[in-house]
């Protein structure tokens, strides 16, 4: 016997192991145990002290092959996405026995309605859209889940040519500038530094929502002053020569979430299976992303017009974070974009907060219980663990921000927070 | 006549390099890349592109034979749907003047709205991309259809249907041979001008659902800023829908009648 359960999988192999070990005290007590009694015996002898498929429920509902094997994956083409990209091109939905198929779309809304009507099966999506669909704001109610972030960092502020003297957010008065969604990191980010730098983002400078796409035109034809965009469109204006980069979104908030994974929750119960061969390949390709070594090779793999469709230079400059920045600088910021796929709770918690401050939620929500509901943070610590890599036990954690003084975001005062901030809505 | 086709096809190849002309001094001398790019390098793109015009690299990535024929199906879909309706309606209210005067303030209403316009409740209620585009096809070729073979039926000689009644012609017949060839350059006139504002909004509705088709096309290349290939897609956009316009002249001159 080298297994008790029935299951071939992993993680089902590991919680047996754990189990045997605890049981006979070590890979040795239980060789010698199974040498005398036989494997079957040993199974059921173990089984009667230790409710061994318990154990192993709780590590993971019972796995099976995926119910549904082709599947339909959105996206909209940013560097964000690039687990999600990379997994067709590089092989990892195959891997785990999925065939998937990536499906450019056109802008955030236009993601949301297609996984809304089930045109595609999960979705990259903006991490706060999950919770802002799921509360039904700006959209129709619609329970969803996001087990997975894609991205951490990689985002910036790019301001037109012209700004080049502006060095701080007080300078900023007047700007308008452009966001990829409204239900974005990007609002959010945008509207913290603005406001620490004691600019009110609702009355002293406009905000709109604008296609990533859209973003280097306009900043080219003088009608944004500068916009907190998703790359490569940041590095695509310093290569286009209309913009430099202002600030990297990691100077505000050093490791904050960006893109996401999600999926409606109709879909992750109805199908199980496919859903956690999914998250597993989703999981494995950021992990793989994550190795700096593996950049090059990415950015050639999601540069072409089938996915980015973005010269490799640019994408490069990006995923390896040696870049020019605009003002004549080559900077090395190897943590410019980062992948991490660990949902914390406190993430959520903290973009629910800002959803609060702006004015977008209305209503008063228990944080901890919709953080709880869509960020999947079990979840995806399983799939970690389960690929053989480490996770975090905690899910909710403090969070510090680094723009000008550090500040601490504690997940479990989010009312005390809100108050402290001078410039809000409510 | 013959002197004046020949001067026609001279000021037509004049004004063309004219502004070729305008076009490359414009341009010239500016850095690749940091201008719009001029007519040659449009060329290069236009070669490359008509070369393999049908390759397939999967769902994000086709040629531009296949993207302009998977618009110009969805087109065919909306439009036809569209000109059924519009037809049969017009016909309803151009021979009911009362009726006509009755429904006119609502068709004045829906009518300038732009198709595109629709796209977020058809999205909302049908749920379904592909025939949300259709649907927006639909809604900007009804109206022009409408409002002339309403027209057109309308403004039929009394004598023509005072001749079928006396002739004790069934409604069928009336229809088939009185009415709608009587009223058939009206239509078509309409059908004309439909057919250029559904080929007007299915690029738009396109660069809003993404997918395949000209639109996504254009969109796709703007993600990469990649003007020439945009350039060369507004040009094949232009051919495409002069040869449909010219299709429907061709067949308003074969139904055209001399009272």
């Amino acid at each position: 016997m080298h297994r008790i359960g029935a299951g071939g999988d992993i993680l089902g192999r590991a919680v047996d192991r754990a189990i045997e070990h605890a049981v006979f005290g070590g890979e040795l007590g239980r060789r010698a145990f199974i040498a005398c009694v036989g494997a079957s015996a040993a199974a059921a002898a173990l089984a009667s002290v230790f409710p061994v498929g318990a154990a192993r429920a709780i590590a993971q509902e019972k796995t099976g092959p995926p119910e549904k094997k082709d599947l339909k994956v959105g996206f909209i083409p940013i560097t964000c996405a690039t687990p999600i990209i990379m997994a067709e091109p590089m092989g990892f939905y195959r891997k785990h026995g999925l065939n998937v198929q990536v499906t450019k779309a056109s802008s955030w809304a236009m993601i949301r309605d297609l996984s809304i009507n089930g045109e595609t099966d999960a979705t990259h999506m903006l991490s706060p859209m999950p919770l802002a669909i799921s509360l039904g704001v700006g959209s129709q109610s619609v329970p969803y889940v996001m087990p997975a972030i894609e991205n951490i960092n990689g985002q910036a502020i790019t301001l037109a040519t012209k700004h080049k003297g502006v060095t701080s957010a007080g300078q900023m008065k007047g700007f308008r500038f452009g966001v990829p969604f409204d239900f974005s990191m990007h609002n959010f980010l945008l509207r913290y530094y603005l406001a620490e730098g004691g600019v009110d983002p609702d009355k002293d400078v406009q905000i709109r929502a604008v296609p990533p796409p859209e973003m280097v035109a306009n900043l080219r034809a003088g009608n944004l002053d500068g916009y907190l965009a998703p790359d490569p469109f940041n590095q695509r204006a310093v290569f286009e020569e209309v913009g430099f980069i202002h600030l990297l979104s990691k100077d505000i908030w050093p490791g904050h979430p960006c893109c996401a994974f999600a999926a409606k929750r109709d879909f992750a119960s109805s199908t199980p299976n496919t859903f956690r061969a999914l998250l597993s390949a989703i999981v494995d390709a950021t992990q793989y992303a994550r190795d700096r070594g593996n950049r090059k090779e990415i950015a050639a793999a999601i540069a072409p017009k089938n996915f980015l469709n973005q010269p490799v230079e640019v994408l490069e400059q990006v995923l390896t974070g040696v870049y020019p920045d605009g003002l004549g600088n080559t900077r090395t910021v190897p943590d410019r974009i980062d992948f991490d796929p660990f949902p914390y709770h406190s993430m959520a918690i903290w973009i629910l907060t800002q959803m609060k401050r702006w004015g977008y939620l209305k209503t008063d929500v228990t944080y901890r219980k919709v953080a709880d509901e869509v960020f999947l943070a079990g979840a995806c610590r399983d799939t970690l663990k389960a690929l053989g890599y480490r996770a975090p036990e905690t899910t909710s954690v403090k969070h510090i921000f680094a723009l000008g003084k550090t500040k601490v975001f504690d997940p479990d005062k989010p009312a005390e927070y809100l108050a402290s901030f001078a410039i809000r809505k409510v | 006549m013959r002197r004046d086709r020949l001067r026609v096809v001279a000021y037509s190849v004049l004004i063309g390099a004219v502004l070729l002309g305008v076009w490359q001094a414009a341009v010239a001398g500016k850095p690749a890349g940091k201008s719009i790019p001029g007519p040659a390098a449009v060329a290069a793109t236009a070669a490359h592109m008509l070369a393999h015009p049908f390759y397939d690299n999967g769902p994000n990535d086709k040629g531009i034979g296949l993207q302009l024929a998977a618009s110009l199906g969805r087109m065919a879909i909306g439009y036809t749907i569209a000109s059924v309706i519009a037809i049969s309606l017009g016909v309803v209210l151009g021979l009911s003047p009362v009726l006509y005067r009755a429904v006119n303030p609502y068709v004045q209403v829906l009518k300038p709205i732009s198709p595109l316009a629709w796209m977020p409740l058809f999205l909302y209620t049908i749920r379904d991309s592909a025939q949300a585009a259709v649907l927006v096809i639909v809604m900007s070729s009804l109206w022009p259809t409408l409002a002339n073979t309403a027209f057109g039926v309308a403004s039929i000689k009394r004598d023509y249907l005072n001749v079928a009644a006396i002739l004790q012609l069934s409604w069928p017949r009336r229809l088939v041979t009185v009415i709608l060839p009587a009223a058939a350059p009206a239509i078509v006139a309409g059908l004309r001008i439909s057919v250029g504002s559904a080929w007007v909004a299915i690029v738009a509705a396109e660069m809003l659902i993404g997918g395949t088709g000209i639109g996504y096309f254009v969109w796709n290349e703007w993600n990469n800023l990649a003007l020439t290939s945009v350039i060369f897609a507004i040009l094949a956009i232009g051919v495409i829908g002069v040869l449909l316009d010219a299709g429907l002249g061709r067949l308003s001159r074969r139904l055209s009648y001399q009272e």
